[in-house]
């Protein structure tokens, strides 16, 4: 019988001939904590680390990008805790000024295809971008990842999502995870390894993929696996042979077909991410901040396509847009580029790199009655502020940014 | 095997006569609080952003049990929403069903989080007092999904590293 991926990313890592439902010892390639439950990871190695509370240093950091730098006492005190704790371990920290540690594990290239990575990242699953294997924990899984390279797992069943067609010029790949949304809502992939197939993954771009998978947590998804394509390849000068596919003749335990043929782009209204409607339902609703970045719109190409819409535009009068790119490499990038100007002269403020909006705090919070739209992953009542968030891609952000109102993409291009 | 019988006030969290679903850890824990690592101080937060439920950490008791819908625990992967609750003296969640995360962080640190796939708001009366029996897999006489394997071991050894001990 073939094999999920999934499974047969498990089984490279030690967890022998398994299968959904079965619970395993599995290897980690990539063991993380972040500058948020970093400190409670130190703790717990305090109490049970021993003398050794390390298993390899060469695979076990720390990404501080949730409060960067910090702008609270607590905060500042954990993150140098985390500090010097990695010191006397020979840790390598990347460290406030770094950005979004998920992003840096791919652009760094340890998490490439058929690797696995944990970490205090809800949304470390995003590693499903490039076919590899990724999970959020908490601290306690986490320092005995540290401690001992590897988790109990239960594998998860896996399901095959087919996406059919191809989506209308101006729809992004958050529109995509948008339309998955709409139709799995947060309880039908619950728990589950999802493989993604079709027209739109196989010629995905990587920033695409990142995206896309980045909602799996919103899903409820163990993960979302993308088979990596041909650019995702590139992107890690690796062959095809050296990645990991699921068999030809793998089992599922449901397959499911989604038409994107002609999809238009979509938002998450208040107050969850599967609230999702056309962007053109809400065009009326006025808008007092725009939020780009985080681990699902924070890459080059979100924030190079976002300059692009915005050179020689302004922001509408009253509406602050907030703009966090993922990882210094980025920010460098923008800089360099030229980028940055085209942002900053429309009349964005910029943001060292980070996660931003999503851990209370970087780029400020909203307040009771204030209407955000956000590229980010999350709208839960309370998560982002007091105010209310529609989650949408970088198109409709920076179109309701210069126009004030939620908008779509094309009608940017009448102004 | 009496350590698997739990007895307590039933906490149904409802709405409109419905078991509350989708609650995620913004509204158990909220992120502003993150920074907090002292267990003993995470209690007083609990569920403070649960809207119809802020007072919980108010009135909780110790040895209550909490009765909830699908996905309980979405969200993020801190672990002070398990210890917010295991601070109060909390003794057990039941739901349909859990973010996956936060399962195993209860897991983790031994404390019960049972499934109960057909748990009806109706089926229960909010605050009165219950048996949670873990090894029949019953809540009051209604019943629930068994702990996994893994799941008792931990429990057992009391914790993830406890039970790693176990092994060597």
């Amino acid at each position: 019988m073939g094999r999920t991926l999934i499974e047969k990313i498990i089984t490279a890592h030690g967890g022998g001939e398994c299968t959904g439902g079965d619970v395993v010892w599995m290897g980690i390639d990539n063991r993380s904590a972040r500058d948020f439950a970093g400190a409670n990871v130190v703790g717990n190695l305090e109490k049970y680390g021993g003398e050794s509370p390390i298993d390899d240093p060469d695979k076990t950091f720390f990404t501080f990008d949730c409060n960067v730098p910090a702008n609270t006492i607590p905060y500042a005190t954990n993150q140098h805790r985390i500090r010097l704790f990695a010191r006397e371990q020979n840790l390598r920290i990347w460290d406030v000024d770094a950005g979004i540690g998920s992003h840096v594990v791919i652009e760094e290239g340890l998490g490439k295809p058929g690797t696995t990575t944990i970490g205090t990242d809800s949304h470390l699953n995003i590693m499903g971008a490039v076919g590899a294997f990724g999970q959020g924990m908490g601290d306690v899984d986490t320092a005995f990842a540290f401690k001992s390279g590897k988790v109990w797992f239960q594998v998860p069943n896996s399901v095959r999502v087919t996406l059919k067609g191809m989506p209308a010029p101006g729809t992004e790949a958050k529109d995509v995870a948008l339309a998955m949304l709409k139709e799995f809502g947060s309880h039908t992939l619950l728990g589950r390894s999802v493989e993604v197939q079709g027209e739109w993954p196989d010629q995905a771009a990587l920033s695409d993929c990142i995206t896309f998978s980045s909602l799996g947590t919103e899903m409820g998804a163990i993960i979302i696996l993308l088979p990596p394509n041909q650019k995702v390849l590139n992107a890690f000068g690796m062959k095809k042979e050296e990645a990991i596919y699921a068999d030809g003749d793998a089992e599922y335990e449901k397959e499911y077909t989604l038409d994107i043929t002609g999809l238009k782009p979509l938002l998450a209204a208040p107050p969850n991410p599967h609230n999702v409607h056309s962007v053109s339902e809400y065009k009326d609703t006025a808008v007092d901040g725009v939020f780009i970045g985080s681990c699902t719109n924070g890459t080059y190409e979100d924030m190079a396509y976002a300059a692009k819409l915005l050179k020689g535009r302004k922001v509408a009068e009253g509406v602050m847009l907030k703009v966090v790119p993922a990882t210094r490499k980025t920010w460098t990038r923008l800089l360099h580029e030229g980028l940055l100007a085209d942002l900053f002269d429309a009349g964005a403020i910029v943001s060292n790199a980070g996660c931003g909006g999503c851990a209370s705090g970087q780029i400020g919070m909203t307040g009771l009655k204030e209407v955000q739209v956000s590229t980010s992953n999350r709208n839960f009542t309370g998560k982002q502020g007091r105010g209310d968030t529609y989650l949408a891609g970088i198109g409709t952000a920076v179109a309701s940014a210069v126009l004030g109102r939620i908008a779509t993409v094309h009608e940017l291009e009448e102004v | 095997m009496a350590l698997l019988k739990l007895q307590g006030r039933l906490w149904v969290l409802q709405r409109d006569g419905e078991l509350i679903s989708d609650i995620d850890t913004d509204m158990i824990f909220h992120n502003q609080y993150l920074a907090i690592t002292d267990i003993a101080k995470m209690g007083q937060y609990s569920f403070d952003n649960l809207e119809g439920f802020k007072d919980f950490a108010q009135l909780a008791q110790p040895d209550d049990i909490i009765l909830a819908g699908d996905n309980f625990g979405s969200g993020s992967s801190r672990q002070q929403a398990v210890d917010c609750f295991r601070c109060l003296g909390v003794k057990a969640i039941i739901a349909r069903s859990y973010g996956a995360i936060y399962k195993r962080n209860a897991i983790n640190s031994a404390f019960p989080v049972i499934t109960m796939p057909t748990a009806k708001a109706g089926d229960f009366k909010h605050m009165e007092t219950t048996v949670l029996d873990m090894d029949r897999g019953l809540l009051g006489s209604a019943k629930t999904e068994p702990m996994s394997g893994v799941q008792k071991d931990i429990f057992f050894a009391g914790g993830l590293f406890e039970y790693a001990e176990t092994l060597k």
